[in-house]
């Protein structure tokens, strides 16, 4: 028999075939090796987009959690806040017409010039301020009057005292500071007088003005007059009200239809066509689901606009797919022979399922159904369609009070004209978003493990 | 309640089955199959693969409702009783019939709710003391007590494949069926393991009216009274094991017990 050296690195003898074998073996190896590298690029240029996505976000919208503001000596001046006794319920009155007089003395308080107080209080860190009025009117954003009114409100025994008190100054002031604005600019630009920026120099380099933790940014609704008092709260109640109506309706509806389709329906052509059309649900574009949302829930069934319960109404809808297809291969997973055991011990087709095959479903089931709360979340486009972007300065107390979400107010700051203020905020505005969504994923994650069976 | 009927030996028989056929959409996979099953008997069905022998077992206690397009004609009667008849309650039923299968199946719980499961279904047990009685008579007779009774609150998943299997076993008898359906219960064990569940089906002969389907002919031989032999949907051959396997009437019998093909 002869003998054919292959190749060096081959040491045995091989026949004709093996020798093709070989050959061939050296393409496969240079396919393998060019799959790997074309694996290893895409898992690296999706890391790449993803870290500068949270370098980009985080560089920005981190320095928004930090706000300027001016520590004031504020005097309750009683010639200033000059207003009755708060009103006591009576007895025999009516709990209506105490709230009538209540009503009317919070406006009363209202009327109060708060403005007045700040001044007074600027004044004496300012010793030139009372040449330069109009300057020192824009120091102190203008929504703070109102915390001042509040704490009357909350408490009318701190009339003639005199309290120190951390006031948010005005978000050009923020601007400046933080160095988000060219500072070259000539005067005429600068939306800060040259007296002004002279001021808040000096005091910053004093420690008047300091740059705190924004609590605003958590506390207050969204505001258009005073900017640097603008913030989430409403954005953030609005879609957690949405999440709770999400998690309330579409989750055990498209658990329970899921289970219904996978285990009960008879296979016909009736199932089919309802199986066809949830997988076509669940491609629609999220618009048209707003579209849907404001003809049905607003039109037909007058509810109100830009309110959270209509928005999660929509959003249920939108998410109901998700949630059914999710649960159906979960069922599809749980091998056949778990419902035979329990069939075969005469359980009943329910208590085979709810026994048994739910149980080994659930971890599923959850990471399904939170990925469609998240998704949910995440949604803007059929909420611009119910309302949900218009301007609103309250934190809803319902879910049927007007509110805004997180992601439209993202929209929102994102088109405002102070472009150097909500730059920042809006990236905050993606963080707390996006800490949102990792929370309800981790929870999703906890969850899973929390009721892993192991085989 | 109807009277026990008896064949012509004079055993009591326990379930007959006259004319079924099964179809499976438009495919028929049992042409006509008459049977008695006798009472405390081990009867075991053999034939080659597709000839319909686990079809037939699995309309004995009707598992075969649970496929769509699988229909049923025919007369299938336990103790007289017919069971396909719309007044029975197929839950019932699988309570009387009960059914071992080929892959061990155990529920991914502990070995003690395995046990459990079906008694505390039914009713059987009302007490937490009765049920432990239930769970450790049941491992008992499955020959499986001395191995798991320090470990009952273990996953029933984390036994040996033949431990499992002897755990399904205790798991159907514990809810006191009177006949148990075993569809190929060793093919998925070696051959120790095998030899325990052959002996243990030899113990629960006394108590228990056995159908087995086989792939392993030996094992029909070692474990059966009769053997009904099955071909392309049609029982062949029904008869004593010994009479099958050394004197077939069929040509066709003998061929496959032979191993001309099978």
């Amino acid at each position: 028999m002869k003998t054919v050296q292959t190749s060096a690195s081959s040491t045995y003898s091989a026949s004709p075939v093996q020798q093709q074998v070989v050959r061939s073996l050296k393409k496969r190896h240079r396919q393998e090796k060019l799959f790997r590298f074309a694996g290893m690029t895409a898992v690296g240029i999706s890391l790449l987009l993803v870290a500068l996505l949270f370098i980009n976000i985080f560089s920005k919208g981190l320095p928004a959690f930090w706000q300027h503001g001016i520590e004031l000596e504020i005097h309750f001046d009683p010639a200033v806040v000059k207003i009755s006794e708060q009103p006591v319920l009576q007895a025999g009155e009516s709990p209506q017409a105490f709230e009538q007089r209540h009503l009317a003395w919070r406006s009363e308080v209202g009327m109060v010039n708060f403005n007045r107080l700040i001044q007074d209080a600027l004044l004496k860190v300012i010793p030139d301020g009372a040449q330069h009025r109009r300057d020192l009117a824009r120091i102190v954003t203008s929504g703070e009057r109102f915390a001042l009114r509040d704490r009357v409100i909350a408490n009318p025994a701190i009339i003639g005292q005199t309290q120190k008190l951390f006031l948010l100054t005005d978000a050009n002031i923020d601007v400046w500071l933080k160095g988000n604005i060219d500072r070259s600019l000539p005067d005429e630009k600068q939306q800060l007088s040259p007296k002004m920026r002279e001021w808040v120099e000096s005091l910053k380099a004093e420690g008047v003005i300091q740059n705190r933790f924004s609590w605003a940014l958590f506390m207050n609704p969204d505001s258009r007059s005073s900017l640097a008092s603008a913030g989430l709260a409403g954005a953030f109640m609005g879609s957690l009200y949405m999440m709770l109506i999400v998690i309330l309706l579409a989750v055990p509806m498209g658990v329970a239809a899921a289970i219904y389709l996978e285990e009960f329906a008879p296979k016909n052509k009736f199932t089919d066509l309802v199986e066809v059309n949830i997988n076509n649900l669940a491609a629609v574009p999220s618009i048209v689901f707003g579209l849907l949302g404001a003809s049905i829930f607003i039109g037909w069934f007058n509810l109100p606009m830009s309110a959270p319960f209509v928005g999660g109404l929509v959003l249920s809808l939108m998410t109901l797919p998700t949630v059914i297809i999710a649960t159906r291969s979960t069922l599809k997973a749980i091998p056949p022979s778990i419902r035979q055991a329990a069939l075969g011990l005469g359980a009943s087709k329910t208590q085979a399922v709810f026994h048994h095959v739910l149980p080994l479903a659930i971890p599923g089931i959850l990471t399904g159904a939170i990925i469609g709360v998240a998704q949910a979340l995440g949604e803007s486009a059929p909420l611009l369609l119910i309302g949900m972007k218009s301007f609103v300065a309250s934190v809803p107390s319902s879910a049927m009070e007007q509110s805004t979400a997180l992601p439209v107010q993202i929209y929102l700051w994102q088109g405002n004209e102070l472009r150097n203020f909500f730059e920042a905020r809006t990236s905050a505005a993606i963080i707390v978003l996006l800490g949102l969504m990792l929370t309800l994923n981790g929870l999703a994650i906890w969850l899973r493990r929390r009721f892993e069976v192991r085989w | 309640m109807t009277t026990a009927k008896v064949n012509e030996a004079g055993q009591k028989i326990k379930m007959t089955a006259r004319d079924v056929k099964v179809f499976y959409g438009s495919n028929q996979a049992i042409h006509g199959v008459d049977m008695d099953i006798v009472e405390n008997e081990v009867i075991a069905f053999i034939g080659p693969s597709g000839c319909g022998k686990s079809t037939f077992l699995r309309c004995l206690n009707r598992m075969n409702d649970t496929i769509d397009s699988c229909r049923v004609t025919g007369e299938i009667a336990l103790d007289g009783q017919d069971i396909y008849a719309p007044s029975l309650d197929v839950v019932q039923l699988r309570a009387q019939v009960g059914m071992v299968f080929q892959k061990p199946n155990p529920f991914p719980k502990s070995i003690y709710e395995n046990i459990a499961y079906g008694p505390k279904l039914h009713g059987l047990a009302s007490k937490k003391s009765d049920l432990d009685d239930v769970v450790e008579s049941s491992l008992r007779r499955a020959g499986l007590w001395d191995e798991v009774k320090d470990r009952l609150n273990q996953p029933g998943t984390g036994l040996s494949g033949g431990q499992q299997q002897r755990l399904c076993i205790a798991r159907t008898i514990a809810v006191s069926p009177e006949v148990i359906l075993m569809d190929e219960p060793c093919s998925a064990l070696d051959p120790i393991a095998t030899s325990i569940i052959e002996e243990l089906i030899t113990e629960l002969k006394q108590n228990f009216t056995i159908v087995i389907v086989t792939h392993n002919m030996q094992q029909a031989a070692r474990v059966s009274d009769r053997t009904a032999f099955f071909h392309l949907g049609n029982l062949i051959e029904i008869g004593g094991t010994n009479d099958v396997f050394t004197n077939p009437t069929q040509k066709r019998t003998e061929d496959y017990i032979t191993g001309r093909y099978g």
